[in-house]
């Protein structure tokens, strides 16, 4: 097997691991993660500690990928009218 | 002197109060929203716009307007729950961004069949097959997975897990086709996540770092 082919499976790997097993910290739901995330957002677009304020929205967007796309529009949006 | 111009302007209404008055003024503060909503939606439609290429123009128009439409409704109903802590306009494009990323998801799946076989898997599987033995512990731990997955998780929870997290289905187009909330769904798929790290801890895998490299 190539290098490239192997570091290939490799990532496949850590990604197929990481999907099924989420993130290992305690989460917010997804309505929760709905009903925080504009507050989220703007902790981080003032650079302040948003996972500090926010508990257990980070772990929650790293294992939803829905919310995770939902995180990433309204960032990009509200982050880029200031 | 003359009073400054500024403060001889009259205060400045906060959206809420625009939203809660009377006649004429409501209407336009209603029509303001309206723009700032279909904004949203069509910022959202322009990301994802590679997922749904069969969309034409006036398709496309339409899908923004009914994204702001629904976030006008959603918006109006939940006004009272807006307590400012945020600005009033990231607040309201959460709710356009929401119904433009549904719809979206929804779209690029109808009619397709939603994958329930761990398909993700097989394809390593088959990959792995090929590649010289004694890759390492992390094919173990890979390994051990689906058995963990067929062992000690619930009907429903397997088809969750197997769906959204190894075959990548939106978690909303899952929810339509199986007639229940995104909620519901990520309840079932964060108990299976609970359920397979307990497993694997107990076969003695260090599950404090497992999936931890990649995230997503």
């Amino acid at each position: 097997m190539s290098d490239g082919r192997e570091h290939e499976n490799e990532t496949d790997r850590e990604r197929l691991l990481a999907r099924a097993l989420g993130p290992a910290e305690p989460e917010v739901s997804c309505e929760e993660c709905f009903e925080l995330l504009d507050r989220y957002v703007e902790l981080e677009v003032e650079r302040a500690d948003a996972d500090a304020a926010l508990p257990g929205m980070r772990a929650h967007l790293e294992g939803c990928p829905a919310c995770a796309e939902d995180h990433e529009s309204l960032l990009a949006l509200a982050g880029g009218e200031r | 002197m003359a009073p400054s111009l500024v403060l001889s302007r009259p205060e400045t209404k906060t959206w809420p109060e625009r939203l809660r008055a009377d006649g004429p003024e409501r209407d336009a503060a209603i029509g303001d929203l309206h723009e700032l909503l279909l904004k949203a939606a069509r910022f959202e439609l322009n990301r994802r716009r590679a997922r749904v290429p069969h969309l034409r123009g006036d398709d496309y128009d339409d899908l923004a307007h009914q994204c702001a439409d629904d976030a006008l409704v959603a918006v109006l109903g939940k006004l009272d729950d807006f307590r400012g802590e945020s600005r009033f306009t990231t607040w309201v494009y959460k709710f356009a961004l929401f119904e433009a990323a549904v719809k979206v998801r929804r779209r690029a799946w109808q009619g397709r069949e939603i994958p329930l076989e761990d398909e993700a898997w097989a394809r390593l599987e088959a990959r792995e097959s090929r590649a010289p033995a004694g890759q390492g512990e992390a094919r173990d731990e890979v390994a051990a997975l689906p058995a963990a997955i067929e062992e000690v998780l619930s009907p429903r929870q397997r088809e969750v897990l197997v769906a959204v997290a190894l075959n990548e289905v939106p978690i909303d187009v899952l929810a339509e086709r199986l007639e229940t909330t995104r909620g519901a769904l990520y309840k079932s798929l964060h108990d299976a996540r609970r359920k397979l790290r307990a497993a694997l801890a107990e076969d003695g895998y260090d599950v404090a770092t497992l999936g931890e490299e990649v995230k997503r």
